[in-house]
Formats: C-alpha cells, sequence, structure tokens
C-alpha cells in the first residue's frame, strides 16, 4: 500500500465514496418497495409464482454492463446518467428479493392467515398486520444480501463512465498501481459494512422481536 | 425495441456463430470458465459446509465470511489480482477463475452447511447407534439427505458465476463478455445485447439442466423446497 | 484561538467557512468553484460564463486523456468558469455519445483517429491537412478547437528481440513474417483502420494470421508486460508511453502512413461557451509531446501522481496558474 498516494488523493476517494453511496442508496430502498408486493402475489397465486420466480432468477443472470448500456436507449436517458445504473441495480435487487420474499410469507403459514381472518381481519390488515411483520425477519436477511450486492455492482459502471469507485479499479487496472485498486475494494467494504449496520439498526427499531429469533436456526 | 431486434438478427446471423472469435467457441469458453470456478469453489466450499454441518461448529465464522464475500466487489478484485499477482496475459484464467471461484463460495457453503444441519438429530444418532462410524455417517446418512439443498445451492452458484464470468474477458480473456466489452468499446449495441441475450440463455439452459439433476438426486418419497439458502 | 484568524476576509458566514475547509484539504485549484462573478477578472467582462450553467469536461478512458482534460478544467477554473467532471468516460464512440447528447461539453481528442472516426474514407494524413478535414468532418452542434503541437499516436511496438530475429523493424517486413502474428491492443483496436484490418489491408499480413487479444488498459503496463513477457509478439501502445525507451521497445516504422498525425485537439459541442475557448487555446499553444511523456511518466511510474496534481504542476510551471 502506497499510503502517501491514500492520502494525496483522499478529496477524490471520499467524493467518489460519496458517489457511490448514493448510487446504491436507491436501488436498495427501492428493491424492497417493488418485491414485497411481487412477493406477496406468488405467495398468493399458484399463477403468479410459476411466472414470476422463475423470471426474476433469468433477470439476476442478465449480465450488469449490458443493461446499463440498453438503459439509455428504453428509457431515453443519457449516457452518463446514473439513473441507468440505478434502475438496472433496481432490477437485481428486486430478482433476489422476490424468492426471498414468496419464501418468507409461505412460512408465515397459512394458518396464522386463517387465524386472523377467522379473528375479522381484513385481507388487508392480514397482510399490514399479521404477515408483513412476521416475514420482516427473512425480508430484512434478504436485503442484507441486497444491499451487499448493490454496492459491489455500482463499480461496474466504471465502464461506462459512470464515477464511483470502481473508477478506482479501472484506473488502477490501466495504470497496474495496487494500492488504487485496493482503495476501491476497502472503500466498497466499508460502505456495504455501513449499509448492514444501518439496514440492521433499523431492524431493531421496526422489529423489535428480531433479537430473540437471531440466533435460532433460519 | 429496435435495438433488442437488432440484436436478435445479430444472433440470427449464421456468421456470428462460427470461428473461433464465433458465438460457438466463445459460449464453449464460457461454460469452460463457469465450471472451473464453480470446482475450485466447491473443493473449499464442499468439505467446509460438511466440517460445520457435521460438526455444528463455525456456523458463525461461516455467515461473516460469507456475508464479506458477498461484499467484495468482483471488478475490483479480479482487477487486484491481476495487477498484483504479475502472472501476465497467459495466465489470466487464474486470477479471473479465483475471483469466480470465490464468488460461489457462499451460496455453496451455506447450502452445504444448511443441508447436513436439516438431517435430524435422531437420524444421526441412530446410525451411530448402529455402530456407523463419523465417516460413515456422514458419506452414507448426512450427505445422501442434503444432496438436494447443496444442489439447490450448486445452482445458485452456477447462475452467478455464469453471469459474472463475462467480467473475464476484461483482462483479455474470452468467452461471451467479449461480445459485450467488444461491443461497448464500438458502440456496437446489437452485438452487445446479442452476447447478453446469450448468457441470458446459457443461463436458462445451465439452471434446466441443474434442476434435472436435482430432481434425480432427491430421495423418492422425499420432498426438500429449494429456495434461496439462508442468509 | 489567536492563530486561528483569516484576517483578510471581512465577512465570512459559516457556508464561507465550510468551503474554505474543503478547499483548503483538496488538491485542486485553490480558486476551486468560486462564483465568476465576485471574481475581479470577470466582473468587468461582457462574457458571461455562468450564463448556460457549469462547463462539463469528460475525458477518455485512459489516463493521459484523462491528464490533458484535467488540465482544460483546471485552466478553465482558474479563468472563472465552474467546472464539472467526468473523467475515463470509456472508448471513443461512448464519449462522443456523451457530447451528442450534451452529458459533457468538451473533451480532449486525438486528430487523426476521431478523422477517421467521423470519416472512415477521409484521406487527409499530415497534421493540417487531418485539423482541415476535420472541421469539414465534425457535425453539427460540435466544432474542433485549434490543436496543440503536443502529438500522441498509435504506434505498433515489438520487442528489440523480435525485431532482431526476426529482422522487422517496418510494418512493411511483417507481410514476411511466417506463423500467427499474435498482437494486442485495445478491444476497439480490432475494428479500427489502423488495427489488424490495417495491417491486413496497407501491410498484407493475411487476416488468419493475426490474432488479436484485446487488453483493456490503454496501452498501459498490462499490455507492455504482455509484449515484455512474449506473451504476444506486437503491441499498440501509445507514442507517449514512457515505457517504449524504459523497456528499449521497436516502435515499427509505418511507410504507408496507415496510423495518420494526432495532434491534441479538443472536440467541443455548442455548449461549450465561445469566449472559453481562448483560455483552451492557451494551453495547446503550451503543451508539446514532451510534456505529455513527462505527464504519462509521473501518472504511471512510482509516483503514481494525480492527474489533478500532474495538471496542476503543468499548468504552474507553464505560468498558467496562479501567476
Amino acid at each position: 500500500m502506497n499510503l502517501a498516494w491514500v492520502s494525496a488523493n483522499w478529496p477524490r476517494i471520499w467524493d467518489l465514496t460519496v458517489q457511490h453511496a448514493l448510487i446504491a442508496l436507491v436501488p436498495v430502498v427501492l428493491s424492497l418497495v417493488i418485491a414485497v408486493p411481487i412477493g406477496w402475489a406468488s405467495h398468493r397465486s399458484r399463477l403468479a409464482r410459476r411466472t414470476l420466480l422463475p423470471f426474476s432468477s433469468i433477470l439476476y443472470a442478465v449480465p450488469s454492463l449490458p443493461l446499463f448500456v440498453l438503459l439509455p436507449v428504453i428509457l431515453g436517458t443519457r449516457i452518463l446518467d446514473p439513473v441507468n445504473v440505478v434502475v438496472a441495480l433496481t432490477v437485481y435487487g428486486v430478482a433476489l428479493l422476490v424468492r426471498t420474499a414468496a419464501d418468507a410469507f409461505d412460512t408465515v403459514g397459512l394458518a396464522t392467515r386463517d387465524d386472523a381472518l377467522a379473528h375479522g381481519h381484513s385481507p388487508g390488515q392480514v397482510f399490514w398486520r399479521v404477515a408483513l411483520p412476521l416475514a420482516g425477519p427473512a425480508l430484512l436477511a434478504g436485503l442484507r444480501v441486497v444491499s451487499a450486492s448493490t454496492l459491489s455492482l455500482v463499480s461496474v459502471g466504471a465502464l461506462i463512465g459512470v464515477p464511483s469507485l470502481g473508477y478506482f479499479f479501472t484506473d488502477g487496472y490501466r495504470r497496474a498501481f495496487p494500492t488504487e485498486i485496493w482503495v476501491g475494494i476497502i472503500g466498497t467494504v466499508v460502505l456495504a459494512a455501513v449499509f448492514d449496520l444501518v439496514l440492521v439498526a433499523i431492524g431493531r427499531v421496526l422489529l423489535p422481536w428480531v433479537r430473540a429469533t437471531d440466533r435460532t436456526r433460519a | 425495441m429496435n435495438q433488442v431486434i437488432a440484436a436478435l438478427q445479430w444472433l440470427a446471423d449464421g456468421a456470428n456463430w462460427s470461428g473461433p472469435g464465433g458465438l460457438l467457441a466463445r459460449t464453449w469458453e464460457h461454460l469452460w470458465y463457469t465450471a472451473l470456478a464453480l470446482v475450485v469453489g466447491a473443493v473449499v466450499a464442499v468439505p467446509l459446509g460438511m466440517y460445520i454441518g457435521h460438526t455444528g461448529k463455525g456456523r458463525t465464522f461461516a455467515v461473516g465470511v460469507s456475508g464479506a464475500v458477498r461484499a467484495l466487489p468482483s471488478l475490483g478484485l479480479l482487477t487486484l489480482l491481476a495487477v498484483s499477482m504479475g502472472l501476465g496475459l497467459g495466465w489470466a484464467v487464474v486470477p479471473s477463475t479465483i475471483v469466480l471461484a470465490l464468488l460461489a463460495v457462499p451460496s455453496l457453503l451455506a447450502a452445504t452447511y444448511s443441508g447436513f444441519d436439516q438431517v435430524p438429530d435422531d437420524v444421526v444418532d441412530g446410525a451411530r447407534a448402529t455402530g456407523f462410524s463419523e465417516l460413515q455417517i456422514v458419506g452414507r446418512v448426512e450427505l445422501p439427505l442434503a444432496l438436494p439443498l447443496m444442489v439447490g445451492g450448486l445452482r445458485a452458484a452456477a447462475l452467478q458465476v455464469l453471469a459474472t464470468a463475462t467480467i473475464s474477458a476484461y483482462l483479455g480473456l474470452g468467452g461471451l463478455g467479449r461480445f459485450i466489452l467488444d461491443g461497448l468499446s464500438v458502440s456496437d449495441y446489437p452485438r452487445m445485447l446479442g452476447g447478453a441475450i446469450a448468457v441470458g440463455g446459457l443461463a436458462l439452459a445451465v439452471d434446466g439442466l441443474i434442476l434435472v439433476v436435482q430432481r434425480l438426486v432427491v430421495p423418492r418419497g422425499v420432498h426438500v423446497a429449494v429456495g434461496p439458502t439462508d442468509a | 484561538m489567536p492563530s486561528f484568524q483569516f484576517s483578510r476576509r471581512t465577512v465570512l458566514t459559516s457556508a464561507g467557512v465550510a468551503a474554505l475547509a474543503l478547499a483548503g484539504c483538496s488538491d485542486a485549484d485553490p480558486l476551486g468553484t468560486a462564483d465568476p462573478g465576485q471574481d475581479p477578472d470577470t466582473t468587468d467582462d461582457a462574457s458571461e460564463p455562468a450564463a448556460g450553467g457549469p462547463i462539463r469536461v469528460g475525458s477518455a478512458g485512459f489516463t493521459e486523456n484523462e491528464i490533458i482534460a484535467e488540465v482544460y478544467a483546471q485552466a478553465l477554473e482558474e479563468a472563472g468558469y465552474t467546472v464539472e467532471r467526468n473523467m475515463q468516460i470509456g472508448a471513443r464512440d461512448i464519449y462522443y455519445g456523451a457530447l451528442t447528447d450534451g452529458s459533457v461539453d468538451i473533451v480532449p481528442e486525438y486528430s487523426g483517429n476521431l478523422l477517421q472516426f467521423l470519416d472512415p474514407e477521409a484521406t487527409a494524413a499530415e497534421p493540417d491537412a487531418i485539423i482541415s478535414a476535420l472541421e469539414e468532418a465534425v457535425p453539427e452542434g460540435l466544432r474542433v478547437l485549434d490543436p496543440a503541437k503536443a502529438e500522441n499516436k498509435d504506434s505498433w511496438c515489438v520487442t528489440s528481440e523480435f525485431s532482431e530475429t526476426n529482422g522487422i523493424t517496418s510494418l512493411a517486413d511483417l507481410a514476411g513474417f511466417e506463423g500467427t502474428l499474435r498482437v494486442a491492443g485495445n478491444p476497439e483496436l480490432a475494428e479500427r483502420p489502423y488495427g489488424p484490418p490495417g495491417l491486413t489491408e496497407i501491410y498484407g499480413v493475411p487476416a488468419e494470421s493475426i490474432e488479436f487479444t484485446p487488453i483493456d488498459d490503454g496501452g498501459g503496463p498490462l499490455t507492455v508486460q504482455a509484449l515484455v513477457a512474449g506473451d504476444v509478439d506486437m503491441a499498440d501502445i501509445y507514442t507517449t508511453t514512457p515505457a517504449i525507451s524504459d523497456e528499449g521497445l521497436v516502435v515499427l516504422e509505418d511507410p504507408e502512413n496507415m496510423i495518420i498525425a494526432q495532434n491534441v485537439v479538443p472536440l467541443a459541442s455548442d455548449a461549450f461557451p465561445v469566449d472559453a475557448e481562448g483560455i483552451i487555446d492557451a494551453v495547446n499553444i503550451a503543451l508539446t509531446t514532451e510534456d505529455l511523456i513527462a505527464m504519462n511518466a509521473r501518472n504511471q511510474g512510482d509516483e503514481k501522481a494525480s492527474p489533478a496534481t500532474i495538471a496542476t504542476d503543468w499548468l504552474t510551471e507553464k505560468g498558467l496558474l496562479g501567476g
């Protein structure tokens, strides 16, 4: 490690770290918002399950780079617009989270649901008051995976000129400079850790019973 | 949508399929990188997962390591290894395989120890009482019962490796990523998207193949839901 | 805290303090993104730099180009313009797209390659002819500014050992090379007229005996390594790369001018203010090929200096900054 380089380039490192975090933030939030209804639909309907789940796992196998490039064509955005990367990463986040959500709602179990319905809850109330809170821990676990994978994928945007910590990978590669690549990797891992801590903290607040089940088997 | 149609036309053009830089050769290379990475990943993850699942030790460690590995950016790791190992062009497959194998480890590891975990304790105790050695318990009792989940883990790992193997092209290697990077560098979107569709199609085929294998290895009468492994 | 005072400033809002603190830990031009209206040099000027918002400077996906772009950016900032940077966008096709869709306003270019990109049929080979052809070829909405003397060409390099063993000192000798010629360069080279297609059409190397390996480092250290280690026989390395002399590489002669003159020339869009052209011109007048080699050496060598630092030092040395 060339620490002199790190301190000399600190403003740039900080700047790109912030941009990296901002690009990753939206997809993480959006994938939860989008995946939960799809997961719920897959839980309720056999047809939805048969179509949506396999589709989402194949979506995840689409390489990110072409998706980044294709989106300006579809969305009418500019080539360098970070929106392209944001949308692509949301697609991956949703693909990753849908199955987790469907499985989570499955494990909540029909018995619980029927019980709640029998107690006079409307289907909407069952979702908000029973199914969603009970599926919460599994959704949180899934969202933590989405967060790590999103932060890692943001860097691929460097190949199409969207600034992120990925700049250090391509630039470091072009001049065979390991320190610079290390900076990018460490920055990404630190961001992943910060995101993870925030998600866990949010989970503690919203799902206070998670702690109790944390140590039991999934 | 025009771009997608152009990409399909590109795929339909027989001229793009033949020769050393053609789709067939690139698909073959792509499968080769993927298989190599899965084998290397399995060599690391499966014994480790079997140990954790059988003994119940090191689970927290495995979850932590898997989480950390998931957060590693593949492109960063790839460039770092390429630059620091100094192996040059001829051996670029080494850093590329390490990165892809690392990608396969979390899924395979979690699937293996979860598979072993879910074997009921009384089954294991029964086998032990019958006079099975620990090794026999692992090999003849736990492993067959864990296999469906393990194959599920292989499925997840294979999909991820297959999609990510495109970045090997960044080091000058072949594979379907070649179409994507070369297409990008000259703004040839049909070629780029054609390459991406080919990766998706290949993923679909490999996924289906593993699904068939999965059906075959599930002991008759046993049904195991194979979702994503726990985080 | 007696030592901590901004004696020459009379009014300091807390935002101003924060801005200064940021400027203090940045190695960029200290004037930074100061409001052009407050700059004494421009207050009485008819030119309104801020009229169209900030000037967005982009660069191609390799470091030399980023250094030049950074020089432009800092020179513009010195003159009071606000600059947004979007460096290392990628290959020409991509940053050209960014220029035409309005994502960036100016990118440093290389005259010959740009001409062949815009007009594949172009025949001009001499620097001046290329510039005039370029002015014709540039589509509406874009324009080229005055070129620099500085030149950075693609060049086909071999090791001295390969050159001696096979008696090859010129691209014209390649036709007589027996066996497969393994060549390396950036991926887009595969389809450029000075890449493998040119070797075949102009120098008669059979296409089937060329094996091209793309290396995505813009003729950087990994390409050099591949060449020196013998993984490839010949590589496209830019003439301003310090490794050419460091590794004793042989630049093959190009008697047919397959690789045409490549002067640094800024390509700007209509969004780039006309009255800022003079600032870029002043930079280009001062920029030499030797400067490029020296700047690349600082960037790729042990110092690994950042483009911003190199740009600041060069501008200061030429008296274009802080003078």
